[in-house]
């Protein structure tokens, strides 16, 4: 990538921190932490990689994206917001009664969702379902989920897991944020995972590892996903829960609560002064 | 009226006639040849895919290729698509509102050997209280043909309730149904029978064993149990007075809750209710069950007579 490119892919991240932050400090309420350690994926994806028309988003041959672990909402909405499909304003509603940006995602609410999410394990099954109607359709878009490291205390996750592999479906690309920390703590001690790569090399995927925030390995993990045939990719990209925001950082107590006034305003100049230092 | 056919044979027969749309695909979850999408899968084999025994992941793949326009049929027992799925139901495909209509057989007692653990008592209760959920238990081979196709043409969320057991053809080829809208089998004026699925046969016969006492018996089939049908239950309220349901399932969020909904709210008459009793269901010879349980012609007319009585205290 070049570095114009990955300079402007870093300030529009810059910006969808500041989004999170706006939408969950006016919520009261909402998960900032798995939210910001997701940015730079979805920024890459969104505004790199993926076929995707803020004025058409239900265009049938439009990439679609699942936000399995869908209490990031502020993660995705900020992205699509940033992107165009509804103004970046009405973050500020978020979780809010007059507002349509549900605590989850609504894929008949919010511009852009392509999947409704919010129950863990489910999404990641729903992406598998969209992947295999890619297939039957001989259609060349492809679908891309992103799963918490903790989601993976799903069952369902490896039902879907095994179908997608089942079905070789190599249209179907997703990522663990892994991130290591899920409400309780952290993911080795509340119910360990590990190792998550072998599980999923068992389960007949493609593993690839990567760093989740750094542009490079994020589009050089898809363009190897692109490339593999005949089973699908998932990219266990390795990630800062809270990222961006110094007191956030490698916190659990931040999964799922909101800054307080002084607290945002201290996340939003930290974000602000990174922006401005790229 | 001697033959007898099982409504998830119907089912499977009915995918298989409207398969040549391409639009439609079949999910089953390791029991095609019991839920009889094997039918439609030795048609369309390109069409019908085996989730393997996942029944959650496969609703919300159903719910993935009807988010990318497909008409997703997808099938298991009663007990594992409303119970064990329900998540997956409610939050993938109910609160989407996707196009994905589930064949859930086996429902009921009427399953028989299989027990308890089986037998799905509870799954109108729970479809029913999912928003946009349209809920269908139909009862005969010819109701649930017509009623498979009229599901396939909507769009939105259908769960359909399917039995295991041969049960007897009371519809007259060629009949015409609609979502939505009960059928009136006998006209009657002392009291209404309302029944659905494998319960609309003995409720028939309840209603022939009263006419020889001179009790005239009107008899509605409730197929479609959300959105029910006001109308034919108000109009049986106020010209009979009294109404008795028949369901296959607990009376507690079935038929009879649903019936009662709309009398009380309309017109409050007398009401009796056959099901099961808040109970789990047992092992057994399905008509075995069926007479342990209460789901009989004699069980329906003992219960009128109570009705009767209590209508005309």
């Amino acid at each position: 990538m070049d570095d114009k490119t990955k300079l402007e892919l870093k300030k529009t991240a810059a910006k969808i921190r500041m989004g999170i932050i706006t939408a969950v400090s006016s919520a009261g309420s909402g998960h900032p932490g798995g939210s910001l350690s997701l940015t730079d994926i979805l920024t890459f994806l969104y505004f790199h990689e993926m076929r995707v028309d803020p004025k058409n988003p239900k265009d049938p041959d439009r990439d679609r994206f699942v936000l399995s672990k869908g209490h990031c909402s502020p993660g995705l909405y900020s992205t699509l917001a940033n992107r165009g499909f509804f103004p970046v304003e009405d973050l500020a509603g978020f979780r809010q009664t007059s507002s349509y940006l549900e605590g989850h995602p609504s894929m008949c609410k919010v511009p852009g969702v392509d999947m409704s999410t919010g129950s863990l394990g489910q999404g990641i099954a729903a992406a598998v379902g969209m992947a295999l109607a890619g297939k039957i359709d001989n259609k060349d878009y492809r679908v891309y989920a992103a799963l918490g490291d903790g989601e993976l205390d799903e069952g369902q996750v490896w039902e879907a897991a095994m179908a997608a592999s089942h079905y070789k479906l190599d249209n179907l690309t997703a990522f663990v944020d892994y991130n290591g920390l899920q409400i309780d703590g952290k993911i080795t001690e509340v119910m360990n995972p590990e190792p998550i790569a072998d599980k999923f090399i068992a389960f007949g995927w493609n593993v690839i590892e990567i760093d989740a925030h750094d542009f490079d390995q994020i589009e050089e993990a898809v363009n190897k996903a692109k490339e593999t045939k005949g089973k699908p990719t998932m990219i266990i990209a390795h990630s800062i829960k809270g990222k961006g925001v110094s007191y956030m950082e490698n916190q659990a107590s931040w999964h799922g609560n909101a800054p307080k006034k002084d607290q945002a305003e201290q996340a939003l100049a930290e974000l602000n002064e990174y922006l401005n230092s790229l | 009226m001697s033959e007898k056919i099982a409504t998830r044979v119907a089912y499977g027969k009915a995918l298989a006639e409207i398969g040549k749309n391409e639009n439609i695909i079949v999910l089953d979850a390791d029991l095609s040849k019991s839920t009889k999408t094997d039918f439609f899968q030795k048609q369309y084999p390109e069409r019908h895919f085996n989730i393997g025994i996942a029944e959650g992941n496969m609703m919300a793949m159903a719910a993935g290729l009807a988010s990318c326009g497909k008409t997703v049929f997808a099938s298991t027992f009663a007990v594992f698509a409303a119970g064990r799925a329900y998540d997956s139901v409610r939050n993938s495909i109910g609160y989407p509102h996707l196009n994905v209509k589930i064949g859930a057989t086996h429902a009921g007692i009427t399953i028989g050997e299989d027990g308890a653990s089986h037998q799905m008592l509870e799954d109108i209760a729970l479809m029913r209280a999912i928003p946009g959920m349209t809920v269908i238990s139909p009862a005969d081979a010819v109701s649930t043909a017509a009623l498979v196709k009229l599901a396939a043409e909507m769009y939105g969320p259908v769960y359909l309730r399917l039995g295991r057991l041969d049960v007897p053809v009371i519809y007259e080829d060629g009949a015409q149904f609609q979502i939505g809208k009960g059928v009136q089998l006998k006209d009657g004026n002392d009291l209404t029978i309302i029944a659905s699925g494998f319960m609309l046969d003995p409720a028939i016969k309840a209603a022939e064993m009263l006419k020889e006492e001179g009790i005239s018996a009107r008899v509605i089939d409730i197929h479609t149990i959300k959105p029910i049908d006001s109308d034919i239950i108000i109009k049986a309220a106020k010209e009979t007075g009294a109404i008795i349901t028949c369901e296959e399932h607990n009376i507690f969020g079935g038929l009879g809750s649903a019936v009662s909904e709309v009398v009380v709210k309309n017109y409050p008459v007398p009401m009796e209710m056959v099901g099961l009793e808040d109970t789990f269901g047992e092992s057994g010879k399905p008509y075995e069950l069926v007479e342990k349980y209460g789901l009989t012609p004699e069980n329906i007319f003992k219960k009128s007579k109570i009705l009767l009585d209590r209508k005309n205290k």
